[in-house]
């Protein structure tokens, strides 16, 4: 195991994580896979601490994924939930993380539709912040558990061609990975309609296409994105028909990548539109793997976050 | 009686660039004297401005002093404290306070205040539609007859061009002026930072360029449809800087300002998810932040205003997107302008113009923005080569939202006249008399 010393509190996004972090916090995770095997899946390493998740947006495998996270560590864990957004309604998000921060937890977890939100909160709590999610900007353990779920199913990052399709402009998946995959040395590609895929994206180094076929064809990864219906007051596109036509992954197009190609989707899947009910449920889908994959990411987070690693050196 | 003694007089109206010294008696200008020696025999006052630059009183043709309604944030008497501070000794405030500037009384009110709290000379500029809601024009003349100056909704964007039309037509009759927020709605809503790859990076919604420059455009030929006066405030994008470019080459009515920010910052600033860099229009890119320097210095920019806009800690001290815009400005805005003598590309004749003879100029203040005899003994006295920095601690506003704490100054104004009253002095023995 690589050893480190781990100095981070916040884990924010990916953008000011080295590639020696990323790789120290999938081997930590490794090992937390490795109590997810025994017949009692729990461990003392986080017993009197508390982990606080603090949800702004509806959200059920993250918040429970973090939750099974923080109890398999034996850390209390409470959830606090509100859908309705701290702009929108009476206290502000300065008031409610002042508030929480009273009650001593160890570690919140946010999500929150303001991007930047988990910045916000990191620089006005004396506990670690953990963003499980801030608009369009990051979702940093969701890359980190799709590039850890990618290593499970391909050993390596590097030189992989890793097609990420569907929704680019609004996604917070898609910007942590560019930092995580893209770090890793990926051949990264992104793909959707030229109204979701903002031209600026190029300076991120990756491919841009609004071509499905030139996206799919030798992929080692296709990664599809959830169409974000709710997000988008004004259509980016003319209908979920023709958006599913031109965009959508099924048998006949995914034939043009590589034979032991996978797929990938953070969830919820919408079927039929972006991805078919076939390919969501077929033997190269890693779908699910992502999600089993997540407890231990998290894991591995709260366990250093909350010093598991120092304490036990 | 009071004498400012052999500085460097500079009136951009005349063209005169030479030392001299100011008489002035009350409130007026009496007379320039050429040289560097004062008269034999002066019974008064004296103020040596060796080495210094006597311009006439800057204007700040772009003010929200939140007066009334939003005191919290700022009000007539701080607002003009920052103002004279800052180097101003007339400001020009929006409308959008609360209520609205849309009725005489409230025209009324802030000359009144203005009056007895103020330290420096204060013109409203009145709504050019009721309460700011686009739907049906204000009682231009009576407001006129109050002490407006001007019309704007400022904050909100005119968004029907036939009620824009209307408003520029009626008003071409009394010769008086529309100050347009330029703005196409649609396209900016929900957004937050200038469309670009800072704002696609931290995942923030854009502000298209083509939303100030589509309203920039219709702005400009409903001002060439009408025959109207029209003054586009706050540019912020090189589109902006050329459609104003081509609206003077073809002989239209038509003006602009733009703000020190847009010419200092770029969205490069928002980084870290600042919310002091978070204005309307939006910080935008170097090609921009170029072109409106470039409109400065070929004259196709007409003013520099501060666009001062006060808030509170909370409405900053939160997400990003939620909030408030705007940035305070009266005490930066003239020290960074001053970051432009640098290049040698602008004068301090130049400078003067921009910030108090065009002003002047554009709205119609009588007796300001020159230094000559008759005038109003309205004068900044400009140190060029004062060397400091901006603190939170010197902020006269009550608000503190601004982005350049910490930044080292070169020049600043260390003396202001308003109509004969020293309103600003950091020149040893030369106390304020306010």
């Amino acid at each position: 195991m690589i050893r480190m010393d781990w100095r981070r509190k916040h884990v924010l996004g990916l953008a000011d994580f080295s590639t020696e972090e990323i790789e120290f916090v999938v081997d930590t995770a490794r090992s937390m896979e490795e109590v997810l095997t025994r017949d009692i899946k729990k461990v003392p390493a986080l017993r009197g601490k508390t982990v606080v998740n603090l949800f702004f947006e509806a959200s059920t495998r993250t918040r429970t994924s973090f939750e099974i996270a923080g109890k398999r560590l034996s850390a209390d864990v409470v959830n606090f939930t509100s859908t309705s957004s701290s702009v929108a309604k009476g206290e502000t998000l300065l008031d409610t993380a002042r508030n929480i921060d009273a009650m001593k937890p160890n570690i919140i977890v946010m999500r929150h539709p303001a991007s930047g939100a988990s910045h916000f909160l990191s620089r006005h709590v004396s506990c670690s912040v953990i963003n499980a999610g801030d608009g369009s900007n990051e979702h940093p353990t969701q890359g980190l558990l799709d590039l850890f779920s990618i290593l499970k199913a391909k050993g390596k990052i590097k030189g992989l061609k890793i097609s990420i399709i569907g929704d680019i402009l609004h996604s917070r998946v898609v910007r942590s990975n560019l930092h995580s995959l893209g770090r890793m040395g990926a051949d990264l590609w992104l793909c959707g309609p030229s109204t979701l895929l903002p031209r600026e994206m190029a300076r991120s180094g990756a491919n841009l296409t609004n071509d499905i076929r030139e996206a799919v064809r030798d992929a080692d990864v296709v990664m599809m994105l959830r169409i974000q219906l709710e997000r988008q007051k004004t259509a980016y596109f003319p209908s979920i028909r023709e958006y599913s036509r031109t965009y959508g992954l099924n048998r006949g197009i995914f034939s043009l990548a590589k034979k032991d190609a996978v797929i990938m989707h953070p969830g919820p899947i919408n079927r039929g539109v972006e991805l078919s009910d076939e390919l969501a449920d077929s033997a190269q889908s890693i779908i699910l793997n992502q999600v089993e994959t997540g407890v231990a990411i998290r894991m591995a987070l709260l366990y250093l976050l909350a010093g598991g690693h120092n304490a036990a050196h | 009686m009071l004498l400012i003694e052999g500085g460097r007089v500079i009136d951009p109206g005349s063209g005169k660039d030479e030392i001299g010294s100011v008489v002035i008696a009350e409130g007026k200008i009496m007379d320039i004297l050429p040289g560097a020696g004062a008269p034999g025999k002066f019974e008064g006052r004296v103020i040596d401005a060796g080495g210094k630059w006597v311009l006439p009183g800057l204007i700040d043709m772009h003010v929200h002093l939140r007066d009334p309604g939003y005191e919290w944030k700022e009000d007539i008497r701080s607002g003009t404290a920052a103002a004279a501070s800052g180097g101003f000794s007339s400001v020009v405030c929006m409308a959008n306070t609360n209520p609205v500037n849309d009725h005489p009384e409230v025209t009324r009110y802030i000359r009144e205040k203005a009056a007895s709290q103020g330290t420096a000379n204060v013109f409203p500029v009145a709504a050019v539609t009721r309460g700011m809601e686009g739907k049906e024009m204000t009682d231009f003349a009576e407001l006129y007859e109050a002490g407006a100056v001007a019309f704007s909704d400022d904050g909100k964007p005119i968004r029907n061009p036939l009620l824009l039309r209307r408003a520029l037509e009626y008003a071409r009759a009394f010769d008086f002026l529309i100050l347009e927020h330029a703005e196409e709605h649609e396209l900016s809503e929900g957004g937050a930072a200038n469309e670009g790859w800072t704002a696609f990076r931290l995942g923030i919604p854009g502000i298209p360029h083509a939303a100030e420059e589509i309203a920039i455009a219709r702005d400009i030929l409903l001002a060439r449809q009408t025959g109207g006066r029209i003054h586009i405030q706050h540019i912020s994008t090189k589109m902006g800087v050329d459609l104003l470019r081509m609206a003077k080459r073809a002989g239209l009515r038509v003006t602009g300002e733009t703000a020190p920010h847009y010419f200092t910052l770029t969205d490069a600033a928002i980084e870290g998810y600042n919310t002091n860099a978070k204005m309307n229009p939006p910080l935008r890119g170097e090609e921009d932040r170029m072109a409106v320097l470039e409109g400065i210095v070929d004259g196709t920019i007409d003013a520099i205003a501060s666009d001062h806009a006060p808030h509170d800690v909370y409405t900053k001290r939160c997400e990003f997107v939620g909030a408030s815009n705007g940035i305070i400005g009266l005490e930066t805005a003239l020290p960074l302008s001053m970051a432009l003598l640098a290049g040698g590309k602008v004068s301090p004749a130049r400078l003067a113009d921009l910030f108090s003879a065009a002003p002047a100029r554009i709205l119609g203040l009588k007796g300001k923005g020159f230094l000559r005899r008759g005038a109003d003994a309205d004068v900044t006295i400009v140190d060029p080569d004062a060397e400091w920095e901006f603190r939170e601690s010197d902020v006269r506003s009550k608000s503190q939202n601004s982005p350049f704490f910490g930044w080292k100054m070169k020049g600043r104004a260390v003396a202001v006249l308003c109509r004969g009253r020293i309103t600003h002095s950091l020149l040893h023995g030369v106390p304020p008399d306010v």
